[in-house]
């Protein structure tokens, strides 16, 4: 089986802070990380690979410095990794880079299928893997929470969605988005990370994926973001010290003094 | 400091540690479980391979290695450590004096983790004498008979392949024993009961008992006569193994003191800022340096070929594990009456670090072995 995961770099959000003034990221001394949905969707690809035979091929699209997520990856036991980096692929949304990783799943050819984390944590949007899929025209399943069964012609999977439990079944080749719920990610192997030490990791460029500028990075994105703005920053709650008695009146008093009904 | 690989090492165990021991290891403590999950996931991530040649199987990495993977592992808990430092020590004698077919057999299922090791000496009357042993082998044809018990086998019952001291013959005491390969389900291989103990409670600690065992004569380490050698060859290649348990337990203990002196309050201010508790996390510190100094020049020396390391491995051993039950005990002080209660891991590292100055060689034992190396050394020139 030819499995492919597409991860992120995002920065660790327990760090992240926004600049208040020009409503963006400061990412400075912000460190990367894998997006840790991504490592959930590594995870379902490596199990099915290690029951099935195959192999798994790590893709990111970022710049040069991305690489690191991909050897994390092969130290976790992904068999390759392919970067997918140029300057043309610069301030892609969603659609923009959907298209580009379409286009790199279709270079590499015969993959059965392409796990993705159910959603990036920087962005939230959850876009891309359907938008791989559709601009794949693939069959997809997105919050995947479980894989029943996975052989080379098919898949059922349980989608975990508001409403309850969805099982779908079709046939590859296939998008997936993985949910926390389908496994626990391994932990990095020593020879993975020796390999990983030592492993040249192609850096695919425009021309190698038959693209054009106008289909990339900030010319090939329809999204225009108009504004950002954080919002305000909460004020610390109110502290408030007593006997038991003493602090129920007062909520009371304060609850219903602000407007609110008992 | 470290290498690249043994960051590597490193860095694998803190993540096994953070993820899987920290939010279990009270748990494994309270109900003396052992930790098969976490054995499964050092399989995985290739930690039984780094005591093992490449041609066997492993990553051959040596002791500096497995010292490193124990003392970050016994960070997060010594009995979870000491499961896994236990597989070095029970494949040691095959390691050093096993034939080539008994290390094509065993050492790759062992590097791989599909099967766990365990070291068997100890006895009821053998224990610091381990001339004391009882356990007999005789010859039978092309197979050995064993009869016996042994005590207090780290990994027993856990373990699927057992290497054991038995004597075949008894006239000449020490120099009348033998070491042997045993699997688990060898028919007259039974286990025995399940300790309770102190502490390192993760680990299973089990009797051996062998009646009427018959084992192929091929599974004699070495030659009959050498298991004494073996044996003391095995305790000088592991000490510093207790030695990097020591140190681990310690600073997993020197981490939560500072971790609680910076947030505990009396006095309106916080206790890291009292003179009298800086000096004891001070000297904490620096005991732990010098610990951890003395226990990666033991490891390195055995890395590095030397013959005669005995001294320094009974050195490091000795220093450490004093060190461990010091700044335990003291890390418990530091957490006061908290430090006293189950809900804070101190106390579980203080029971830990006490078996540490106990077993693989009392330090009194210890203490011999550098006097006499020492003495020797001296009257030599």
């Amino acid at each position: 089986m030819k499995f492919v995961v597409a991860v992120k770099q995002v920065p660790d959000t327990a760090e992240v802070r926004i600049d208040p003034e020009r409503g963006t990221l400061i990412r400075d001394g912000v460190p990367s990380i894998m997006n840790p949905f991504d490592t959930y969707a590594l995870e379902e690809a490596m199990k099915w690979r290690d029951e099935l035979g195959g192999v798994v091929t790590v893709i990111t699209m970022g710049p040069p410095q991305a690489e690191s997520v991909l050897k994390e990856a092969i130290s976790m036991g992904a068999d390759d990794a392919i970067l997918i980096s140029d300057r043309a692929f610069a301030g892609a949304d969603t659609w923009a880079t959907s298209h580009t990783l379409a286009a790199a799943v279709a270079e590499l050819g015969d993959v059965d299928a392409v796990f993705f984390g159910k959603q990036a944590i920087d962005g939230d949007t959850a876009q891309t893997g359907p938008s791989v899929a559709a601009s794949l025209d693939w069959p997809q399943i997105t919050f995947v929470g479980k894989v029943r069964e996975l052989n080379k012609d098919s898949i059922i999977a349980e989608r975990y969605v508001e409403t309850g439990m969805q099982v779908v079944q079709t046939e590859l080749p296939v998008v997936l988005t993985i949910l926390k719920d389908a496994n626990v990610p391994r932990v990095p192997s020593l020879r993975g990370k020796m390999k990983s030490r030592k492993v040249q990791i192609p850096v695919w460029k425009l021309s190698d994926l038959g693209l054009t500028e106008a289909e990339t990075g900030l010319n090939g994105s329809p999204t225009k973001v108009v504004v950002t703005a954080t919002p305000e920053a909460r004020t610390g709650g109110q502290i408030h010290e007593g006997s038991t008695e003493e602090l129920v009146s007062r909520l009371a008093d304060l609850l219903l003094g602000e407007g609110g009904e008992a | 400091m470290l290498n690249e690989d043994l960051q590597a090492i490193k860095e694998i165990c803190i993540e096994i540690g953070e993820k899987h021991i920290l939010p279990i290891r009270a748990e494994l403590d309270e109900e003396n479980k052992f930790p098969r999950e976490i054995m499964n996931i050092m399989a995985q991530s290739d930690l039984f391979t780094i005591y093992i040649p490449e041609e066997y199987g492993g990553t051959g990495m040596g002791s500096m290695a497995l010292a490193v993977a124990t003392e970050e592992l016994s960070r997060y808990c010594g009995g979870v450590a000491v499961s896994y430092a236990a597989n070095a020590l029970g494949a040691m004698p095959i390691l050093l004096m096993g034939s080539e077919e008994q290390k094509k057999k065993y050492l790759p299922q062992l590097a791989s983790g599909e099967k766990l090791c365990a070291f068997a000496l100890t006895e009821p009357e053998a224990g610091s004498d381990a001339g004391g042993v009882k356990t007999r082998a005789i010859k039978d044809g092309d197979h050995y008979i064993l009869n016996g018990t042994k005590q207090w086998i780290t990994n027993g019952g856990e373990a699927q392949i057992y290497t054991v001291i038995a004597l075949t013959d008894p006239e000449r005491g020490a120099r009348g024993a033998s070491a042997f390969i045993v699997e688990e389900g060898t028919p007259g291989f039974n286990y025995g009961k399940k300790e309770n103990k102190m502490g390192i409670r993760a680990s299973a600690t089990r009797e051996l008992i062998f009646e009427d065992c018959r084992i192929p004569a091929e599974n004699l380490i070495s030659r009959e006569g050498f298991g004494f050698m073996v044996a003391m060859k095995t305790l000088d290649n592991s000490r510093p193994g207790v030695a990097a348990q020591a140190v681990g337990i310690a600073q997993g203990a020197l981490d939560e003191a500072l971790k609680y002196s910076n947030e505990r309050k009396q006095f309106g201010v916080k206790i890291n800022s009292f003179q009298g508790l800086q000096f004891m996390l001070a000297d904490m510190g620096t005991q732990i340096e010098a610990a951890r100094a003395l226990t990666y020049t033991a490891a390195g020396l055995i890395d590095s070929g030397a013959k005669n390391f005995n001294k320094v491995s009974a050195m490091a051993k000795v220093f450490a594990s004093d060190v461990a039950m010091k700044v335990t005990t003291d890390a418990v002080q530091i957490l006061g009456g908290y430090g006293y209660m189950k809900e804070y891991p101190v106390e579980k590292m203080m029971r830990d670090a006490k078996i540490t100055q106990i077993y693989e060689g009392t330090n009194q034992i210890q203490r011999s072995v550098i006097a006499k190396a020492m003495i020797k050394e001296a009257h030599r020139k």
